[in-house]
């Protein structure tokens, strides 16, 4: 028998559409309309079970060995209570219910807990703290916004429906006539995929985004240029944009990791908010960073709640002590200053850069996610979990910071728990070792 | 030849990680270096042809696939383990490590991309722990 469910959420990418058909047959997903072909492939690939992470494993002898859940429990509490700084990461592609407890896990270990905002907006949230934050809702963009800018970001590519959905072609309440009613512009040190679709492409030279911001603060504020151009924009197409930016009636800025990674980082932010304020003297302006995992903003609003911080938090003094910098996770690593990690949901063996990774592999890692990855190929215990938003409810927050609930379609493969499952009796029996 | 190498996601890369990583289609969306047509020309490589990649950090040998647009004295290698074995770990005390405008050396190489496990291989010196 099919059985259709209508309006479930995508557990990907930070775009978190709610407007995903799944069809059921005999308890598979067999198949998904609306989704990209990312979200598309992730529905699907969680009934293809051959490929998935079924067995719990622990490391003897080099080889991982397939264990019971209880013995794969046992050591990885043993491993976390018996290491005196744990490093517990990854916490953004899980629900908020997970995330809460793995928190609490972190705070009676007396270790540091880290998402992976660390490695994409991660600066976003330090220029935040430094220069505040003029931003709405996906919802407003769609009905209001005239002129959209994607900075550093590629959404074709890694959020492949957010122009569909919210910044360009929709009709909006006040853009009734949808892509004909706004403008697309493009600023990247490339021309990718979605600067093809833009009416105005701005190739900034790579790593030179802050003096790129500055000219364009410096003209929207009334001054000429003296220089014919700045990073490698000439001024006419700086003047350009500039009126476009205090003519819009609604301008939004969308930016990604070419302004997070590059040269510069929160400072990058920092100005771009600058030159957001500076355009609310003209017209209506807001500025949102591109979340990339789906419940990346979900940690940072369950710890804040918990611990007071938004990410990289150490709980080692007994008290949480957020600094970036010293607490963020690839300091942690590389400067030796962990002796365990807890990796849940995510793969930073694929993503931290040589040096953590060389680390990371000195320590035991206990790793619990949906598939293989490097990084449960290295690990000494892996646990293996059900898909939250695919097999488990839960809540995850959009890019924009709007909460939506998870929807379960399918049964999760016999025997495989939740992440909040999994992490509760981690939890419990680290509170029994601890005593 | 010199190049600012940049790292970032990839449509391929995204669904490739979602059907599995440990699966070739990963590696075939990873273990590659986009550039300019006109760097490719200078550089005398074609779509499919291996080069060396070099930064501060390490070397490797990859496929070489033509940019989606003009993308002059700029390599592109989407996130991965791939990516990451060429990227340093200066933080500049922001925890963020410079993913992007990375100096690097391409020269063309015949050689052979490293596996998921042999890249694995690198960092450990051993067989995968
Ligand atoms: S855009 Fe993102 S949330 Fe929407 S279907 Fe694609 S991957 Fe899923």
């Amino acid at each position: 028998m099919r059985v259709t469910h209508r309006d479930v959420v995508c557990s990907f990418c930070g775009t978190l559409c709610d407007d995903i058909e799944v069809d059921v047959e005999d308890g598979r997903i067999a198949e998904v309309r609306h989704a990209c072909r990312i979200g598309t492939t992730k529905f699907l690939s969680a009934s293809r079970h051959e490929h998935r992470l079924l067995k719990p494993m622990v490391r003897e002898n080099g080889r991982l060995k397939e264990v019971s859940l209880e013995e794969a429990v046992e050591r990885a509490a043993e491993i976390l209570a018996g290491a005196q700084r744990p490093l517990l990461y990854g916490w953004s592609s899980t629900s908020c219910e997970a995330q809460s407890v793995g928190i609490e896990l972190a705070e009676v270990l007396g270790g540091v807990i880290d998402n992976t905002s660390t490695v994409c907006h991660g600066p976003s949230t330090i220029a935040v703290h430094e220069a505040g934050f003029i931003s709405c809702t996906l919802g407003e963009v769609k009905n209001r916004a005239d002129l959209v800018i994607y900075w550093g970001a590629n959404p074709m590519h890694a959020h492949p429906r957010h122009l569909s959905r919210y910044s360009i072609y929709p009709r909006g309440y006040f853009r009734e006539r949808g892509h004909q009613d706004r403008t697309l512009v493009v600023v990247d040190v490339r021309r990718t995929d979605t600067a093809r679709l833009a009416q105005k492409f701005v190739r900034v030279q790579p790593g030179r985004d802050y003096e790129l911001i500055s000219a364009l603060r410096a003209v929207v504020n009334g001054r000429k240029l003296p220089m014919d151009e700045v990073a490698g924009v000439s001024r006419e197409d700086i003047e350009e944009l500039a009126e476009m930016m205090k003519s819009c009636s609604f301008g939004v800025l969308f930016f990604g990791m070419g302004l997070t990674q590059s040269p510069g980082r929160h400072r990058n932010i920092d100005n771009a908010i600058c030159l957001v304020r500076d355009l609310n003297t003209y017209t209506k302006f807001v500025i949102m960073p591109m979340r990339g995992h789906y419940n990346v903003v979900g940690f940072s609003e369950v710890l804040s709640w918990q611990a007071g911080f938004p990410f990289a938090v150490d709980f080692s003094k007994g008290y949480a002590w957020y600094n970036p910098g010293e607490t963020t996770a690839n300091d942690v690593l590389q400067r030796g200053e962990c002796d365990a990690m807890l990796v849940v949901a995510s793969d930073p063996v694929s993503n931290f850069p040589k040096p953590s990774v060389e680390n990371m592999l000195k320590m035991p890692i206990v790793a619990i996610d949906v598939h293989p990855t490097p990084t449960t190929m290295v690990a000494d215990v892996v646990i293996p979990a059900a898909i939250a938003g695919i097999e488990v409810e839960g809540t995850a927050y959009r890019m924009d910071v709007v909460p939506l609930r998870l929807r379960k379609v399918v049964e999760p493969p016999e025997g495989v728990l939740s992440d909040v499952e999994v992490l509760q009796r981690i939890l419990e029996r680290v509170k029994e070792i601890k005593g | 030849m010199r190049f600012t190498l940049i790292t970032g996601r990839t449509v391929a890369q995204g669904d490739a990680m979602e059907k599995g990583k440990t699966e070739e289609e990963f590696m075939k969306a990873c273990a590659i270096v986009e550039l300019d047509p006109e760097d490719m020309e200078k550089l005398g490589v074609r779509e499919g042809d291996t080069v060396k990649v070099k930064t501060s950090e390490g070397e490797l040998v990859l496929w070489v696939r033509k940019a989606p647009g003009e993308q002059p004295g700029v390599a592109f290698i989407p996130m991965g383990p791939w990516a990451n074995y060429l990227i340093g770990g200066d933080t500049e005390a922001t925890g963020m490590p410079p993913y992007k405008v990375v100096d690097a050396e391409i020269t063309p190489e015949r050689g052979k991309v490293p596996s998921l496990e042999e890249l694995l291989r690198l960092y450990t010196r051993e067989e995968v722990r």
